[in-house]
């Protein structure tokens, strides 16, 4: 995995050269192996006719690109044997002792998704809009890559949040109704991440300050945040849902960047969202560069590592875990806004409406290793699973190719395959889930 | 009954070499107890100051204690719940308007409120006979029976130091394993009373291989279980949308909508008394077996050694691996157990479908730390919520007050009872003195010696006796 060379050390008059730590990992080439090996067994099993029509195009952009019209099975299968042939080079880059280029990790990706999108949509009477499924895609992870970042600032700080579910929850009901009540959704963004922070501050008050065991106080806050939000909801906002739980006049609209909102595919992806959404990669960045860059995310990484040595050196452990976790939870506030208050959703407040986010937030954590760029991305990709999920029975009325639940299932399987792993290592901030005092 | 099973700890003390070790740690521990319970008092004190302090003290120790954590967490939950049930009400928004005396209005809500709760839940006065003033007490415990069996199995894992958040994901193979058996043997003629054995004993099995695979993946990978069976849980239920969802699986033929065929009558629980089933007597069975496994057997020690400290337990020659797997078998088992039961009340008729698990394996976590994780403890908390399942929904329906005001005040209890801390400062009750906190963890080295000598005495014996 690392190759760790040095400068020759000098001792005495004789130079001694230093041993050269090296190991293999042939995780990544089993990964991609067994990946092939599925598609193969898919392709041959339950082999589809027809053809696949991509739609790479929407109406605004500056090229009009025509349908791509194709056979879905000889597709499928070219992209599966392209991406066959990336499976040499990775067992020849891990038996020399190197890793693989990102770039044909990206690659195989590719090709494989491209593969199983040919296959699943061959014969269909509908036709793959890639636009759409990327826009769909991300409007769906924006909760979850909320819920992420919030996840990781708290377990970098070594506080587990298994209370993301309860602050998106929260977040979701206190956002929707400040904005009804105000009329203004920046009110409602406002009260969303305030809500957000102050279950992060139950959580706090409890694991930080009293020492309760930090599952403990995870589990017992999503029971009350979920008890709580459906006793009100039931109680004030259904008998006055158009006073206080409405949905039209209280959202945030799609602003497109004049100029770069036109460009094929990535144009209505990236340039033509919702505040929400540059928000969201407003965040990824700033909780990045805060965690890795300054000096407060020096302090929260060493609190979450080692809270003994960075006490010893004069950093105030509880504080600094206090401050993170409060931040965390506004974090996850902002996410739980985007639950009613980005244009396009379309029901407001409704009981449970987080219904279990907050735990694929937890495990795209899990699976972004504790890294807040690693844990958005895998955020997209649940939120992709999650929206093929959607996509694929409109294709195919007649019985999607695949039953959905299997693709709901998809974070889940990764982050258990992650954690056991067998994908990577997933390790966790040394110190996250114990108390600190000082003895 | 358990006595019964018990090997009896040797009357006859152990053999002299052994003995002599052991008696001077035994000796050793009472006098540091002792030197204690001197350091306690205020040296050279009149009769009657320590009269006093005694006095003093045993006051402080009842009010550091965990009964008056508990009673004051009761009292706050209901108190938070009383705020929520006043400032929805219709009336007393009225009076805040003007119109009416808002502390008449107030009082009547919250009463009109636990009253129909009360009713809902225990005792209803106002039933016809009495069967109908009984019912909402065999609700109760209707209700209590999966809350029981499940918060046993997450209480076993407690003991074993680890933390089972996979009660959902357990429940739902439990159904699908009892379910599954109970209307896929349905035309195969068998009698009545084996029938449902097999789809409990299918149920158990099926929940036990859940909640095993988390272990193996606990033990094997070193992964962290709470992670494992959060991710399970979700698993487990796409599973069972799937499995709802397709024809010739566990879809019901004759119908469209994710339902299972229903439940024949061979494989249903008998009823006891009115709502009551025979479950509920199997869960005061699982009780008792629980007991006896954590506090008699063999493999209960282990569990609690494991859970004390994993590195002793592995040095002292416990699988500490084969125990995760086993206390996860464990308690999966017993959580199935749950699911089994609510696929086969006779109380709810029909098949299921996929919220069977009903937030149960959420609410046994609460139960089994309400409980303590003691078995016995968890039979009174697992009633306890039993209490507020059955008497929130009339509430809702008699006073319009959402039913989920009982979740919440059960939760705050937990939450209160977790903290002990917390609720001291708000009633600003005494912490427990270091002195107090001392003597109380030399009486516990004390008594852990005294079992590690009569198990000592024990091995002994067998060696001998071989």
């Amino acid at each position: 995995m690392s190759a760790v060379t040095a400068e020759p050390a000098v001792f005495g008059t004789e130079i001694v050269e230093h041993r050269i730590i090296e190991q293999r990992s042939f995780k990544l080439p089993i990964i991609l192996t067994v990946v092939s090996v599925l598609l193969v067994v898919m392709l041959l099993l339950a082999p589809r006719a027809g053809y696949a029509v991509f739609r790479l195009a929407a109406e605004t952009d500056y090229v009009s690109i025509p349908d791509v019209r194709v056979r879905g099975l000889l597709v499928a299968w070219i992209c599966v044997g392209a991406a066959a042939l990336l499976l040499p080079l990775a067992w020849h880059r891990a038996v020399t002792y190197r890793k693989l280029w990102p770039w044909a990790i990206a690659l195989f990706a590719l090709l494989a998704l491209t593969a199983f999108l040919a296959w699943a949509g061959a014969g269909a009477n509908g036709f793959w809009n890639v636009t759409a499924l990327i826009v769909n895609a991300i409007a769906v992870a924006v909760p979850l890559v909320f819920g992420a970042l919030g996840g990781v600032i708290g377990e970098r700080s070594g506080v587990v949040n298994i209370a993301i579910e309860a602050q998106l929850l929260m977040a979701a009901f206190t956002g929707t109704v400040t904005a009804s009540i105000t009329n203004n959704p920046w009110a409602g963004l406002v009260a969303a991440l305030a809500a957000g922070a102050l279950v992060a501050a139950l959580l706090g008050l409890l694991a930080i300050t009293y020492k309760v065991d930090q599952i403990i106080v995870g589990v017992v806050l999503n029971v009350l945040v979920i008890g709580m939000t459906t006793f009100l909801w039931r109680a004030w906002l259904q008998p006055n849902s158009d006073v206080l739980n409405r949905v039209d006049g209280i959202q945030f609209d799609s602003v497109g960047i004049p100029g770069l909102n036109r460009i094929p595919i990535i144009g209505p992806a990236l340039f033509n969202q919702n505040i929400i959404v540059y928000i969201m990669f407003i965040a990824v960045v700033a909780v990045w560069f805060g965690l890795y860059r300054t000096r407060w995310g020096l302090r929260t990484r060493a609190v979450g590592e080692h809270p003994k040595a960075a006490d010893t050196v004069g950093i105030k452990v509880n504080r600094t875990r206090w401050v993170a976790v409060l931040l965390a939870g506004a974090v996850v506030g902002i996410g739980g806004a985007s639950y009613t208050l980005m244009a396009g959703r379309v029901t407001g407040f409704d009981q449970e409406m987080t219904s279990g986010y907050g735990f694929i937030a937890l495990a795209a954590v899990i699976f972004g290793k504790w890294n807040p760029v690693r844990a958005a991305f895998a955020g997209l990709l649940f939120g992709f699973a999650i929206n093929l999920r959607i996509a694929l029975p409109a294709l195919n009325p007649g019985g999607p190719a695949i039953p959905p639940q299997f693709l709901l299932m998809v974070p889940y399987v990764v982050t258990l395959l992650a954690v056991a792993g067998l994908i990577g290592r997933s390790r966790a901030p040394a110190a996250v889930g114990s108390a600190y005092s000082v003895e | 009954m358990s006595d019964a099973l018990t090997p009896t700890p040797p009357v006859e003390p152990p053999p002299p070499t052994e003995q002599d070790g052991v008696a001077d740690e035994l000796a050793e521990a009472s006098a540091f107890d002792e030197a204690l319970n001197l350091g306690a008092a205020e040296p050279e004190v009149t009769p009657e100051a320590e009269e006093d302090n005694r006095w003093r003290e045993a006051a402080r120790e009842i009010l550091s204690g965990r009964l008056a954590v508990a009673f004051g967490a009761v009292i706050l939950a209901f108190l938070v719940g009383s705020l929520l049930i006043v400032f929805t009400n219709s009336n007393v928004q009225a009076a805040m308007g003007g119109d009416g005396n808002f502390f008449s209005a107030a009082g009547s809500a919250i009463i009109d409120a636990y009253d129909a709760l009360i009713r809902g839940s225990i005792w209803n006065w106002q039933g016809r006979n009495f069967n109908a003033q009984i019912l909402p007490l065999t609700r109760t415990l209707r209700h209590a029976t999966p809350l029981i069996a499940a918060g046993l199995g997450v209480a076993v894992t407690f003991k074993a130091g680890l933390f089972n958040i996979g009660g959902r994901g357990q429940m739902i193979f439990g159904a699908i394993g009892s379910g599954w058996l109970a209307f896929g043997l349905r035309d195969a003629g068998i009698p009545f009373p084996l029938h449902l054995l097999i789809c409990i004993i299918g149920g158990m099995l099926a929940g036990a291989l859940w909640g095993a695979l988390a272990g193996f993946l606990k033990a094997k990978t070193g992964a962290h279980e709470v992670i494992v069976t959060i991710m399970l849980n979700f698993v487990a239920y796409h599973l069972l949308q799937y499995l709802l969802a397709t024809p010739g699986l566990m879809q019901d033929p004759a119908r469209f909508d994710p339902i299972t065929p229903p439940i024949p009558g061979s494989a249903r629980l008998p009823a006891l008394y009115s709502d009551l089933n025979w479950g509920f007597v199997i869960s005061l069975l699982l009780v008792a077996a629980c007991w006896w496994l954590l506090n008699r057997s063999t493999a209960g020690f282990a569990f609690r050694a494991v859970g004390e400290n994993p590195r002793a337990a592995k040095v002292a020659g416990i699988n500490v691996a084969r125990t995760t797997v086993i206390v996860f078998a464990v308690s999966g088992a017993l959580i199935g157990f749950a699911g089994a039961h609510q696929v086969l009340d006779p109380a709810s008729p029909g098949g299921f479908g996929d919220t069977i698990d009903g937030g149960i394996g959420f609410d046994a976590i609460t139960v089994a730390l309400l409980g303590g994780s003691s078995p016995v403890g968890v039979l009174f908390a697992g009633i306890l919520f039993g209490a507020f399942r059955a008497g929130g929904v009339p509430m809702q329906a008699q006073v319009g007050v959402p039913a989920e005001i009982a979740t919440i005040i059960q939760i705050l209890i937990v939450m209160f009872i977790a903290a002990p801390p917390l609720v001291r400062a708000i009633f600003r009750l005494p912490q427990p003195s270091q002195a107090a906190k001392a003597k109380k963890d030399a009486r516990k080295t004390q008594k852990t010696i005294t079992k590690a000598a009569r198990l000592t005495a024990k091995n002994n014996e067998e060696v001998v006796s071989e």
